[in-house]
């Protein structure tokens, strides 16, 4: 509840019971009156005035890098600012992924969201490379003998897995990979879109080469995400789209390259998005993302128990390695109509594919309601919703 | 309840699961329709007779309100003529964007309660905008009748 109260969206809309954070996260004030702040009294394009206000929004948006990489463990020379997570995983297929051979692979999990997996795609087919992929067990863990499997073959140049399932909820053990990853010689990337806004995470010691995420699911605006490299990967990168910011030279018919992070973000950046994000997660770090992940895992249990209770299916594994994320369906009804009932009593969940048709497939469902949990969740909320599910449960017997 | 749980409890878990003009239609043309947004997928099968009276038939697989529509538009459209059905296609489309609901379309008028949940709109439109693709002079190509 006190949580609650320093996300206007929630006075301004009594009664809403807001479980869809996975698809993005409701913002606090203090971000609202960043951005607000921002634009008022600060604003002016980065990198290129020499007047005050300029060099008071450089200041701004550079301060913004090292507020965010440093809430992840990193150094503000390895955070590339770039959209959300789907943009940064594009990011490193079209650069690092530029220097694949044919026959190299890629290996992935059937647990990814499409944004971890059609950029493989498409960078598999640019340089007739291959994908190949671990499976899940009954629970909705990661095969871990798969994958190691499939490393120890040799030839895998990179593993691309999420650390949080936004379907089953799974925490994947990213450290146990990441030595696997690299005892066969390849990269880690991590797709941490959800992982972001829940786990406490120290990039210096995950063992993850790349980790992408997005601001707007952390509380922050939409419009900002980011890419952390390992130290100095960056730097043995070509650019990724071309013209202002990223260039050191230029002439008529060729052009010398910023060093990074510069050299990734073409373009004027989201500069406000940046500021404001950097205060989302100081907001964050008050709070203190190790009790919120404390409190996310009791919550995630009252949903869970209340969930078997009802009888509904529920995918995803029980234990310490399960995060505020619960995929179920009722039997005999399709989950839009589920979602519908549920919107007209103001509880916000998602249904459908969730963006893992794959993993939707692999788990023989053709779509599932999800409810997800952030920092302001609470019991009234997890409440309401397995309320609603009884009746729902009445109503469409 | 709401208009909307009663249009649910009324017509469309009826037709969801007792849905008419289910399965394949022989001698009927194929025509494919999906909803990628949600991943509704939906099969009408059109056996136009030259100029004849339609016969219709689907097979789906999505909501209650996708099925539902495809029960009752195969229902209300088998036996009329090609441009009367296409006439009822556009009347029942205008209703669910907040047209006036003519008498003609039945059931399918409790529909216009929809308007309060725009999102669900897509969904019981997909068979109508098959059906008007399939009528179309400029449709593609159907697949080969199933058998
Ligand atoms: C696991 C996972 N990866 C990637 C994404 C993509 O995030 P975005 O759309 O912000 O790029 C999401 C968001 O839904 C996600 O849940």
């Amino acid at each position: 509840m006190a949580i609650k109260r320093d996300f206007p969206v929630f006075s301004e809309r009594p009664g809403l019971v807001y479980l869809d954070s996975a698809a993005s996260s409701q913002k606090p004030s203090v971000v609202l009156e960043a951005l607000d702040d921002f634009y008022r009294r600060h604003y002016a394009n980065v990198h290129r005035g020499i007047y005050q206000l300029s060099e008071e929004a450089t200041r701004a948006y550079e301060g913004a890098r090292a507020q965010v990489a440093a809430f992840f463990g990193a150094g503000a020379a390895d955070l590339v600012f770039t959209r959300n997570a789907t943009e940064a995983i594009n990011l490193v297929g079209r650069t690092w992924g530029d220097l694949l051979e044919p026959g190299d692979q890629i290996l992935v999990t059937v647990m990814e969201h499409h944004s971890n997996l059609i950029p493989w795609q498409q960078l598999a087919g640019r340089k007739g490379a291959s994908i190949v992929w671990a499976d899940i067990d009954d629970q909705g863990r990661l095969d871990l003998e798969g994958i190691a499997r499939l490393l120890e073959a040799g030839g895998v140049r990179l593993v691309a897995v999420t650390q949080m399932s936004n379907v089953l909820g799974t925490v994947n053990p990213i450290s146990w990979i990441a030595e696997q990853a690299h005892r066969a010689g390849a990269l880690l990337l991590v797709d941490g879109a959800q992982s972001a806004a829940h786990l406490p995470l120290n990039l210096a010691s995950l063992g993850a080469d790349f980790f992408a995420f997005s601001g707007h699911k952390l509380g922050g605006p939409s419009g900002i995400g980011g890419l952390i490299a390992r130290p100095g990967l960056l730097e043995e990168m070509p650019p990724f789209l071309g013209g202002g910011e990223m260039i050191r030279e230029v002439w008529l018919d060729r052009a010398t390259f910023a060093d990074p992070p510069q050299r990734f973000e073409a373009g004027t950046p989201a500069i406000a998005e940046a500021v404001a994000l950097a205060r989302a997660v100081t907001y964050l770090d008050t709070l203190g993302i190790a009790e919120l992940w404390k409190a996310e895992r009791q919550l995630t249990e009252r949903l869970l128990d209340g969930l078997d209770a009802l009888g509904l299916p529920c995918f995803g594994p029980r234990g310490e390695d399960r995060a505020g994320v619960a995929s179920f369906n009722l039997p005999g009804i399709h989950a839009h109509d589920l979602a519908s009932f549920l919107d007209l009593r103001g509880i916000a969940v998602r249904a459908g594919h969730h963006c893992a048709q794959p993993l939707m497939r692999r788990l023989g469902q053709a779509a599932t309601a999800r409810a997800s949990l952030f920092a302001y969740s609470d019991a009234a909320d997890v409440d309401a919703l397995l309320s609603a599910l009884a009746e729902a449960k009445a109503f469409f017997a | 309840m709401s208009l909307l749980e009663n249009l649910y409890r009324e017509i469309v878990l009826d037709h969801y699961r007792h849905p008419r003009h289910y399965g394949p239609l022989e001698g009927a043309e194929r025509f494919p329709g999906q909803n990628p947004s949600c991943g509704d997928h939906l099969v009408l099968y059109l056996d136009r007779q030259g100029d004849g009276p339609l016969r219709l038939a689907f097979e789906a697989e999505g909501c209650a309100i996708s099925q539902a529509s495809a029960s009752l538009m195969a229902d209300l459209l088998t036996g009329t003529s090609a441009d009367r059905a296409a006439e009822l296609a556009r009347a029942f489309i205008a209703t669910l964007h907040g047209g006036s609901v003519p008498e003609e379309l039945g059931d399918l008028a409790a529909f216009s309660t929809l308007a309060q949940l725009p999102a669900r709109i897509p969904c019981a439109l997909l068979p109508w905008t098959t059906l008007l693709s399939a009528l179309s002079p400029d449709r593609p190509a159907a697949d080969p009748a199933a058998p």
